[in-house]
């Protein structure tokens, strides 16, 4: 497993979602996931991504609270720690 | 008096590449669709019609069908809106097996990193009906739907169900035809356990050194409309389907039987839908997958429904001796296909095909494209039939 900083989930964070569809430039901690067309399922997918990563699942409620990247970074982290 | 369905647009993606037109026209030159003992769509990138999120989220199966359809409703002018209440437009697009690849990949993923790591979309990707799913997700079609999956025969069979929905009223509109993407190492291990693809890698239809079908990929699909709305909002109409008929062999699993009496009444069956005989018909779309047991029982079939003399006197031919068999895309494609011999007034060739074998004694084409018909309005049968003993057999008509 990575071991978990900040700056190590977001770059891993920014890297999966960049995988599902939206462009880069738009990634940034303040989009929601609404507006980067990222649904349900490309939110199982991202986490798939952190959990092989990190050894971190974010799943079922703990998803559907998060709505911008900052808070899937952000939670990730806490958990982690 | 039913209502009569018209034909406005026309979509294919075929190892022959991009294009309904092309299909044909390639076809009609004489070109083969075939590399190495395969069919692959090689000149199709999903990237041209699909959004990188598009391409991700579906099935090769799902992109082959989505790029036809574009083609199929710019061609019947419903670029930018639908000309119907999208609450009265359908959608049926049959498979043989559906999204086989993306099964593959998900079992893979299963066994090397286990339960956590499959993907939340094998199921969409998988699914059978993924490609109508798509396809009204992705032109907001919202009246009835179906799938279609009757093996090779679900192409066929899914514009006979569209044939239906406007007769019956219960659209003014359907989208339809068939999609398939099956050349993965399972699919192709399966067809070759059963003896169904051809060891020489070669197709040639109705000739005696036959030995099974390439397998090939793509998607063939069809605007059909209500021939009275298509005129009222001034539609270029480029065919009808004037019949559809269906039976089952109830005989082996995959084998046809011998005498073709199941596929015998399908025609029947397509030419009393249409209200048509025998003499009525100026060219055949045949099944003529290249396999020994196909190809005679199809024969027989011909001459069983429409006669022996009329039978051999039709010209026909195989569209899969040039693109190979797309299993259940090859009723859409060969439905696409047909239409434009019928407005082009030529069969084209069964390719290959050089030996006569005993009892196969129809024309079957082999000499290039040639003139069908006697100054008439032009119609032709174009037969589809799937492993499972299903047989569908579309009438299909010249504007």
């Amino acid at each position: 497993m990575a071991e978990v900083t900040q700056e190590a989930v977001e770059e891993k964070v920014v890297d999966a979602l960049a995988e599902l569809g939206p462009d880069r430039s738009e990634i940034t901690r303040d989009a929601t996931f609404e507006s980067l067309d990222i649904d349900s399922l490309d939110l199982v997918e991202m986490s798939q991504v952190v959990d092989e990563e990190f050894g971190v699942q974010v799943k079922g409620e703990d998803a559907q609270q998060l709505n911008t990247v900052g808070d899937a970074i952000d939670f990730i982290v806490a958990r982690a720690g | 008096m039913s209502r009569r369905v018209v034909i406005t647009g026309l979509g294919s993606v075929s190892p022959l590449g991009v294009g309904a037109r092309t299909l044909y026209d390639r076809w009609s030159a004489g070109e083969i669709g075939i590399e190495d003992g395969l069919a692959p769509c090689t000149d199709f990138d999903p990237e041209d019609f699909l959004s990188s999120k598009e391409v991700r989220r579906n099935d090769r199966f799902v992109q082959l069908a989505l790029a036809a359809s574009q083609e199929a409703l710019a061609q019947a002018g419903w670029d930018e809106e639908p000309p119907y209440d999208p609450e009265r437009i359908g959608c049926v697009v049959g498979t043989g097996i559906g999204g086989i690849g993306s099964l593959e990949n998900q079992h893979d993923v299963l066994r090397d990193k286990g339960p956590d790591q499959v993907s939340p979309l094998a199921v969409p990707l998988m699914m059978a009906n993924a490609a109508t799913a798509a396809l009204v997700m992705s032109h907001g079609l919202q009246g009835p739907t179906q799938t279609t999956v009757s093996a090779c025969a679900a192409g066929t069979d899914g514009i006979g169900a569209a044939l239906r929905m406007i007769r019956s009223g219960d659209a003014e509109a359907v989208v339809t035809g068939g999609a398939e993407s099956t050349l993965t190492p399972l699919a192709r291990s399966a067809f070759a356990a059963m003896d169904a693809t051809s060891q020489a890698g070669v197709m040639r239809p109705f000739d005696a050194r036959r030995d099974g079908f390439i397998m090939g990929e793509g998607a063939g699909i069809l605007v059909l409309e209500d021939a009275e709305a298509a005129e009222a909002r001034g539609a270029t109409v480029l065919g009808e389907v004037l019949g559809y008929g269906a039976s089952a062999d109830a005989y082996h699993i995959t084998a046809p039987e011998p005498a073709g009496r199941g596929a015998a009444k399908a025609i029947e069956r397509a030419l009393s839908d249409a209200g048509l005989g025998p003499e009525d018909i100026d060219y055949v779309n045949a099944h003529g997958t290249s396999t020994p047991l196909n190809d005679s029982s199809e024969t027989q079939a011909l001459k069983a429904g429409l006669g022996e003399e009329r039978a051999k006197a039709i010209p026909t031919s195989s569209t899969k001796s040039a693109i190979g068999h797309l299993l259940g895309a090859a009723g859409g494609v060969e439905a696409v296909a047909t239409v434009i011999a019928l407005q082009e007034g030529k069969a084209p060739p069964t390719l290959g095909y050089e030996e006569p074998d005993e009892g196969l004694d129809l024309d079957y084409v082999p000499d290039g494209p040639r003139d069908i018909g006697n100054g008439g309005r032009l119609i032709a049968l174009s037969n589809s039939f799937g492993f499972g003993g299903h047989n569908g057999v579309l009438c299909l008509a010249a504007p």
